[in-house]
C-alpha cells in the first residue's frame, strides 16, 4: 500500500504533576496517521484520549516521546513552520457554544483564522464564508447571526465550516458529536463523511460511542489508560477483536432491538476505571481483566500485529481466543 | 399484562411555562399510564418535553412560571395536580423517587453521603439516626458498593461517576418507593459502567416490586429495559406500544426515523448514516396541524391542518397518532407492518 504519512506519534508520553504523584495521562502511545484517513480513537472517559489529542495540537509538551509532522518534531518547528503547522491542523470542540465568542457574528468566527493567515482579503473573504456555510447547509442569512441563535447542530457545523476554513490536512474531532441528539449525530457524521471525499482531510475522531464511529473511521484505536490496546481497520474490530477490554467495551453497548439485546451474553466489568496516578510498569487492564496472568502484573505488553494491518498489546490474544471458542 | 394494576394514570396532562419570549408549551395533552412492576420508557429528543411530564408528576416544579394547564395525574386514586406544594412532600421520596442525569449536580457536595441517603428516610418514618445509618449500608450493600462503610462517610467528590450513580439509586430505593423515575439515568456514564447501571436497576426492579419510568433518548438502553414505550415529540405522545410493537412495527414516521438514525454494532459501514432532517419545532407557536410534518418525508396537506388522532393496531394498545394511519388515508401511502 502506498500510504504518504501524515503525522507520526512516536512513544509518546504526557504527565502531569499532581499533589497525589505524577499522573500519566498518555503512556507510550505510537501511532501513524495517514493522509486522507479518518482514525477513530475510542476510549472511557479519563483514559486520556483528549489529552492524546491537545498533544497532537501543541498545546501540551510530551515529557517524553515525539509527534512527527511530515517527518520533524513538532517541538523542534521555527517560527514560520510553526504558523504552517497551526494551519494544517485544527480542532473542532464536544460543546460548540461554549468554543464561540458569543459577541461575535459567526461569519467573522469562521474568517478569524484566515485573517490571522491572511489567506482571502476584500471581497474574496466574503465569497470564502459564503462557499463553507454552503458547505455546511446554511446560507447568507445566517453569516451576521450570533451564536446563540442557532441550535446544537448548526453551531456544530459551523465549528467544522471555521476548521475548514484554513484548508487543514488534519482535523482533530474531540467528541464532537456527543452533545447532541440522536437525529442530529447522524447529520454531523455525514457531513463529516461528504467533506472527506471533496476535501480530502484526514480525520482523528475522538469519541467514547463505538457504534457511531463506525460510521466515520477507517481504523480504530481503542484506548485505555494512557495506552493503545488496539488498532485495527474499522470493520474488523466488530467481527474480530483480541483485546479483553475491547470485547468487553463492545458487549456493553446495547443494540436497539428487544430481541437481539436480550439473549446477548454481556461482559459486565467490574469496578471503575483505576486512577491513571503513579501508575505501575504492569499492563494497564490488569486490575479488571479476567484472564489476566503472572505475566500481565511484571512488564507492559507491547502492540503485535496479530493479522494485516490488526495490532493488539496483550500477552494472551491467542489463548483467549482459544478460551473463547470452547465456552461456546 | 391485563392483570396487573394501574398505579399511576396522567390524563391529559398539559403544562406550559411562562417566558419573556411567550408561553412555552413544553407538555400538550398527554395521556400515559404506568402498571406495577413494568419499566415504561418515554423515548423522545432534547427539548420534546419528556422531562418536564416527571417533574411535574413528581410535583418539582411547581415554581411561579410554570402552570399546569389541564389534566389529572391519579396516584392510588389521589389527583397530584390538586395538591399544594407542602402535600406533595409526602409522596415524593416516599411513594415515588427520582434519579437525575448527572449525579454530581443533584447531589450536595458540603454533606456526607450517608447524610445525604438517610435525609428521606428520617423524614417518612419514625427511626432514629441509628437505624436510619444501619438501613444506608444495608442499601449500599444492595446497589453492589465496594466497602460501604467508608463510602458512607465520604463526600460526593471523591466518589466516581458510576458510583455517584449508585449513590443516587440508593437513596431513591431507600423508602420502598412504588414508582422509580430515572431521568436519562446513564447518559452522563461511560458505556461500560452504563451496562453495570442497566444491570443493577433491572436487578432491582424486581428485588424491590417497583416500576420503572425511564426517560432516554439511547434506543439501545430501551430495548434492553423497557416493557412499553411512549414516543414522545414537541409535547405531545405520538407513538405508545409493546417494546416489539415499537421496534418491530412502528406506525408513526418519527419512531421509524429515530430507530433508523441509532447507530447499531451490527450493521455494516453505509455511505450515508440515516438521519431526520432539520430540527424540532419552537413550542412558543407549535405548528397547529402535526409537529413532525416539517421534517416528515411523508407529509400530506392535511398533517399542516389539523393535528392527527390515535389510530389503534392490533389488541396492545399499540397506538400513533399519524394521519397516514387513518382509514381515510390511500392504501398505497399507508405504513405498512415491516420491519425497519
Amino acid at each position: 500500500m502506498n500510504r504518504e504519512v501524515l503525522l507520526e506519534l512516536k512513544d509518546l508520553h504526557t504527565f502531569f504533576k499532581v499533589k497525589s504523584g505524577i499522573l500519566k495521562a498518555v503512556n507510550g502511545i505510537d501511532l501513524t496517521i495517514y493522509k486522507g484517513e479518518s482514525i477513530g480513537l475510542v476510549g472511557e472517559s479519563g483514559c486520556g484520549k483528549s489529552t492524546l489529542g491537545k498533544t497532537i495540537m501543541r498545546l501540551y509538551k510530551p515529557q517524553k516521546g515525539q509527534v512527527l509532522y511530515k517527518g520533524k518534531d513538532i517541538w523542534d518547528f521555527n517560527k514560520k513552520e510553526l504558523l504552517q503547522y497551526r494551519k494544517d491542523i485544527q480542532m473542532i470542540f464536544q460543546d460548540p457554544y461554549a468554543s464561540f465568542d458569543p459577541l461575535t457574528i459567526i461569519g467573522d468566527t469562521i474568517a478569524e483564522g484566515m485573517d490571522i493567515h491572511r489567506m482571502h482579503q476584500g471581497k474574496e473573504r466574503s465569497n470564502k464564508i459564503l462557499e463553507l456555510l454552503k458547505l455546511i447547509g446554511l446560507g447568507r442569512e445566517h453569516m451576521n447571526r450570533f451564536p446563540h441563535e442557532f441550535s446544537g447542530g448548526q453551531r456544530q457545523r459551523v465549528g467544522i465550516a471555521r476548521a475548514l476554513a484554513l484548508e487543514p490536512q488534519l482535523i482533530v474531532c474531540d467528541e464532537p458529536i456527543s452533545a447532541l441528539d440522536v437525529s442530529i449525530q447522524a447529520q454531523i457524521v455525514n457531513l463529516l463523511n461528504k467533506l472527506q471525499k471533496e476535501v480530502g482531510v484526514s480525520y482523528l475522531f475522538i469519541t467514547h460511542d463505538l457504534s457511531m464511529v463506525k460510521q466515520i473511521s477507517d481504523r480504530i484505536a481503542v484506548m485505555y489508560l494512557g495506552s493503545l490496546v488496539e488498532i485495527s481497520p474499522s470493520e474488523e474490530i466488530y467481527e474480530k477483536n483480541y483485546h479483553p477490554y475491547t470485547k468487553a467495551l463492545l458487549s456493553a453497548i446495547p443494540i436497539p432491538d428487544p430481541i437481539i439485546e436480550k439473549k446477548r451474553k454481556r461482559i459486565i466489568l467490574n469496578g471503575d476505571i483505576p486512577s491513571p496516578v503513579n501508575l505501575k510498569e504492569e499492563c494497564a487492564f490488569v486490575s479488571r481483566c479476567p484472564y489476566a496472568t503472572e505475566e500481565c502484573r511484571c512488564k507492559r505488553p507491547e502492540l503485535k500485529e496479530i493479522s494485516p494491518d490488526h495490532f493488539v498489546s496483550c500477552f494472551n490474544a491467542d489463548k483467549i481466543e482459544a478460551l473463547e471458542n470452547q465456552s461456546f | 399484562m391485563e392483570e396487573k394494576k394501574k398505579i399511576l394514570e396522567i390524563k391529559n396532562l398539559s403544562v406550559s411555562f411562562d417566558t419573556y419570549a411567550g408561553e412555552v408549551q413544553a407538555v400538550r395533552d398527554a395521556s400515559w399510564d404506568v402498571m406495577e412492576g413494568e419499566t415504561v420508557a418515554i423515548v423522545g429528543e432534547s427539548g420534546c418535553g419528556k422531562t418536564v411530564t416527571i417533574q411535574t408528576v413528581m410535583g418539582i416544579n411547581r415554581t411561579d412560571n410554570c402552570r399546569i394547564k389541564s389534566g389529572e395525574i391519579l396516584f392510588k386514586g389521589d389527583d397530584l395536580v390538586k395538591k399544594t406544594r407542602k402535600e406533595m412532600h409526602k409522596y415524593q421520596g416516599k411513594d415515588m423517587s427520582i434519579i437525575f442525569q448527572d449525579p454530581f449536580t443533584y447531589l450536595n457536595p458540603t454533606s456526607k453521603v450517608r447524610n445525604q441517603i438517610r435525609e428521606g428516610y428520617l423524614k417518612h418514618y419514625k427511626v432514629s439516626k441509628k437505624e436510619a445509618n444501619e438501613k444506608v449500608i444495608e442499601l449500599l450493600k444492595i446497589v453492589n458498593i465496594p466497602n460501604p462503610e467508608r463510602v458512607a462517610k465520604q463526600y460526593p467528590h471523591e466518589l466516581s461517576g458510576g458510583m455517584r450513580q449508585r449513590v443516587m439509586i440508593a437513596m431513591a430505593l431507600i423508602c420502598n418507593p412504588k414508582i422509580l423515575f430515572a431521568d436519562e439515568p446513564t447518559t452522563a456514564l461511560d458505556v461500560t459502567v452504563q451496562a453495570q447501571i442497566i444491570d443493577l436497576m433491572n436487578q432491582l426492579k424486581d428485588d424491590f416490586q417497583a416500576s420503572i419510568v425511564l426517560i432516554t433518548h439511547d434506543m439501545g438502553v430501551v430495548a434492553n429495559m423497557a416493557d412499553r414505550i411512549y414516543v414522545m415529540y414537541a409535547g405531545k405522545i405520538v407513538e405508545h406500544g409493546l417494546s416489539e410493537d415499537i421496534f418491530y412495527h412502528p406506525k408513526h414516521p418519527y419512531t421509524i426515523g429515530l430507530l433508523q438514525a441509532a447507530p447499531r454494532l451490527d450493521q455494516k459501514k453505509q455511505d450515508l448514516q440515516y438521519s431526520i432532517p432539520g430540527t424540532p419545532p419552537d413550542l412558543i407557536n407549535p405548528p397547529k396541524g402535526c409537529p413532525f410534518a416539517a421534517r416528515c418525508p411523508h407529509t400530506m396537506n392535511i398533517c399542516v391542518e389539523e393535528f392527527p388522532e390515535n389510530v389503534y393496531f392490533g389488541d396492545n394498545n399499540h397506538f400513533a397518532a399519524c394521519w397516514l394511519n387513518h382509514p381515510a388515508c390511500l392504501k398505497e401511502k399507508q405504513i405498512g407492518g415491516e420491519k425497519v
